[in-house]
């Protein structure tokens, strides 16, 4: 177990009537929501003001948990519902949970745009490397050769690299942490909040379900030690910039800039 | 003696096309942020705010599709301001899975189509008035919904101040929906007059403890709680009790869906519009909208010059249908003619309202549209059979 500030309960920040909540044992997406918690809270970010807008997924349902102004959207496109609060309302703090497939598949084309536009807005991809909540089909993200309900022969396509895309399409801010280390990831988290623009974060999570059952990975702590060494970053390795080239997954932040942040040019320009 | 200065008593008439008149009638709404992506014939509306949204301290985006604008006229919509976004068939067709969301979760807009002739991309720069069963039926699952079908440009600004005043008071999402030739064309348009706003939305207030973001009063439509208010509430697409929280109670879900139903029954008033021409005495009612029905005003006026008792009825407010409007207008007729520009379109709910008459159609789906003489033949000839 990891110790977590003393003075923070997770509890104060959850919605308590919605508990007992949907997540598999074990499942990495409840860590995820705890970094995500302990961060606001660190933050002292007002929940009055917070906006948490999610897709359809697992993931998804996430949002339906925090104590704050959430928004369970359709799927793949929060990132699009987010940039209307966002730019209609500057005054509130948007932060947008999503999932592997919600994200990059059915989302892809707004999450390249949201990285290109720059708006302020802290996304947040749990990648599990599956669609968990429709049953274990593939996913972009899921490894070559990985057993799915729709790869019976093991998966044929290469996978994506969310980061690298991210990066390559303009993000303010991009990191990668996995759950196994929740204080990395929260304080990573944290780093994303207070970028002044767009920050991708791709959160390294686990379907012990679905995912960990088909393909023989064991319980949900031996899924959580294999993380970084079982996720393939991308079978496109060769063709991508530093650091996406190292054999080993990359995490923390790997890319910041400081372009003009989206709203504020909007805004100023009459 | 010095002249008595009118100027301001008569506003200067512009020359304003259909578009312009729309994206003029959002600003006059109160309308502070559009979200679009070009298609023909629409982009007009989209061109002209994002000169004029900024200037009004709105905020004009181009998304980077139809899905994507949709998205964000909801989000901006839920964040507190009046959102427009305008479009036409194809885009019409991607924008469908969340104008559901916003029938389901009550998230006041406003969605213009100028419809294009299909299927698929189809013509673009041709009239057409093909989309009238999208605009019902287009999303998934039972929702209701409100269209405004205008005719001219003068009656476009009208509407979509219209619009926007009935997405808020029903908390509902609102179709603009004109054809080509009405988006393109310019008219001689004066604004005066204009239709007061008088519509701004319902905000919760009061206690914070044990509120329920979806209970509604009498009016049946519950105030929205914005954030920042310290409500912290839950929107989503899933079906929800009052609380907001998903639900699949058969109750639960049964009430909520009713409710949608019966809330826009119960703003008929302010929801249903019409024009009636020359119906009391009428033994043929014309039925029809947008370009068709300016086409068949003209043959009103043929047809009763040669004698012939004809009279139009103009659904302004094409869903919910103004069916009693309808059933009074055509009290005495004993045929009805429905021109339009697709298969039969109006022509189907025509009939389905109107059973026990006949209903005849007058359809062109060749891109043109139908002339004053080809409705004023169809209704001579129907006129001398019944
Ligand atoms: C338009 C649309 N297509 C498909 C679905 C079905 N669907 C629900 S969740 C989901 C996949 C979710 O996977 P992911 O985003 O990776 O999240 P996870 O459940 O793994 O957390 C799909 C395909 C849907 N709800 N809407
Ligand atoms: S199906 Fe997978 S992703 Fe969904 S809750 Fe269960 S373990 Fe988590």
């Amino acid at each position: 177990m990891f110790r977590d500030a003393p003075h923070f309960d997770v509890r104060d920040y959850l919605r308590q009537e919605m508990m007992p909540h949907f997540l598999c044992p074990g499942c990495g997406h409840g860590m995820a929501l705890r970094a995500l918690l302990w961060a606001l809270h660190e933050l002292k970010v007002d929940r009055d003001k917070l906006a948490v807008v999610s897709g359809i997924g697992c993931a998804g349902r996430l949002s339906a948990y925090i104590d704050a102004n959430t928004f369970h959207t359709t799927h793949g496109r929060p990132l699009a519902y987010a940039t209307g609060l966002a730019l209609a309302r500057p005054d509130l703090q948007v932060v947008v949970i999503t999932g592997d497939g919600d994200c990059l598949a059915i989302g892809g084309n707004h999450l390249i745009h949201a990285c290109r536009r720059n708006l302020k807005l802290t996304c947040l991809m749990l990648n599990n490397e599956i669609y968990g909540m429709t049953g274990g089909q593939v996913s972009p993200t899921t490894s070559e050769t990985r057993l799915t309900t729709t790869t019976p022969h093991g998966n044929a396509e290469p996978n994506f690299d969310a980061c690298a895309l991210a990066t390559a399409a303009g993000a303010g801010f991009v990191g990668r942490e996995m759950t196994r280390h929740v204080p990395k990831l929260k304080e990573l988290i944290k780093d994303g909040l207070q970028h002044p623009g767009f920050a991708f974060i791709e959160v390294l999570s686990d379907c012990t379900e679905v995912y960990g059952r088909k393909n023989d990975m064991g319980s949900s702590s031996e899924m959580v030690l294999r993380q970084k060494s079982e996720m393939r970053p991308s079978a496109y390795r060769d063709s991508v910039d530093e650091p996406f080239r190292s054999t080993d997954l990359p995490t923390g932040i790997l890319a910041r800039n400081t372009r003009p942040e989206y709203g504020a040019a909007l805004r100023a320009a009459k | 003696m010095n002249a008595i200065d009118r100027s301001h008593a008569k506003p200067a008439a512009k020359l304003l096309s259909g578009n312009a008149a729309c994206a003029q009638g959002a600003i006059d709404a109160g309308c502070t942020f559009f979200a679009g992506y070009p298609i023909t014939p629409s982009s007009e509306i989209a061109e002209r705010l994002s000169t004029l949204l900024p200037k009004a301290g709105g905020v004009f985006v181009q998304m980077e599709d139809e899905i994507a604008a949709m998205a964000a006229v909801i989000g901006a919509s839920m964040g507190g301001v009046k959102a427009l976004t305008a479009t036409s068939g194809p885009g019409f067709s991607l924008k469908q899975e969340n104008i559901g969301y916003a029938a389901g979760a009550e998230i006041p807009c406003v969605i213009v189509n100028v419809m294009r002739g299909g299927p698929s991309t189809g013509m673009p720069t041709r009239p057409s008035q093909a989309d009238i069963f999208q605009t019902r039926y287009g999303s998934h699952g039972d929702y209701p919904i409100i269209v405004l079908a205008p005719a001219s440009a003068r009656e476009i600004y009208d509407e979509t101040i219209r619009a926007f005043d009935l997405a808020e008071i029903c908390r509902t999402p609102v179709v603009l929906l004109y054809d080509q030739v009405i988006a393109q064309s310019s008219e001689t348009v004066s604004l005066g007059g204009r239709p007061p706003v008088h519509a701004t939305r319902k905000w919760a207030s009061g206690s914070r403890e044990g509120y329920k973001p979806y209970a509604a009063g009498d009016d049946l439509v519950p105030p929205m709680p914005r954030p920042g208010d310290g409500y912290r509430t839950h929107t989503t697409g899933l079906t929800h009790s009052e609380t907001g929280f998903p639900s699949q109670d058969p109750e639960t879900v049964t009430r909520n869906l009713g409710r949608l139903y019966a809330k826009l029954e119960k703003h008929r008033d302010l929801i249903d519009s019409f024009e009636a021409v020359r119906c009391e005495d009428a033994d043929v009612v014309i039925v029809a909208i947008g370009i068709s029905a300016r086409a068949a005003r003209r043959a009103v006026d043929t047809c009763r010059a040669e004698g012939k008792k004809v009279g139009l009825f103009r659904p302004i407010t094409l869903w919910p249908f103004p069916e009693i409007a309808l059933r009074e207008a055509t009290k005495h007729a004993r045929a009805v003619l429905v021109p339009e520009l697709n298969i039969g379109q109006l022509r189907l709910e025509i009939e389905r309202l109107l059973r026990d008459r006949r209903v005849e159609g007058l359809h062109l789906i060749s891109g043109e549209p139908i002339t004053p003489a080809e409705i004023a033949a169809a209704a001579t000839k129907l006129a001398s059979e019944v």
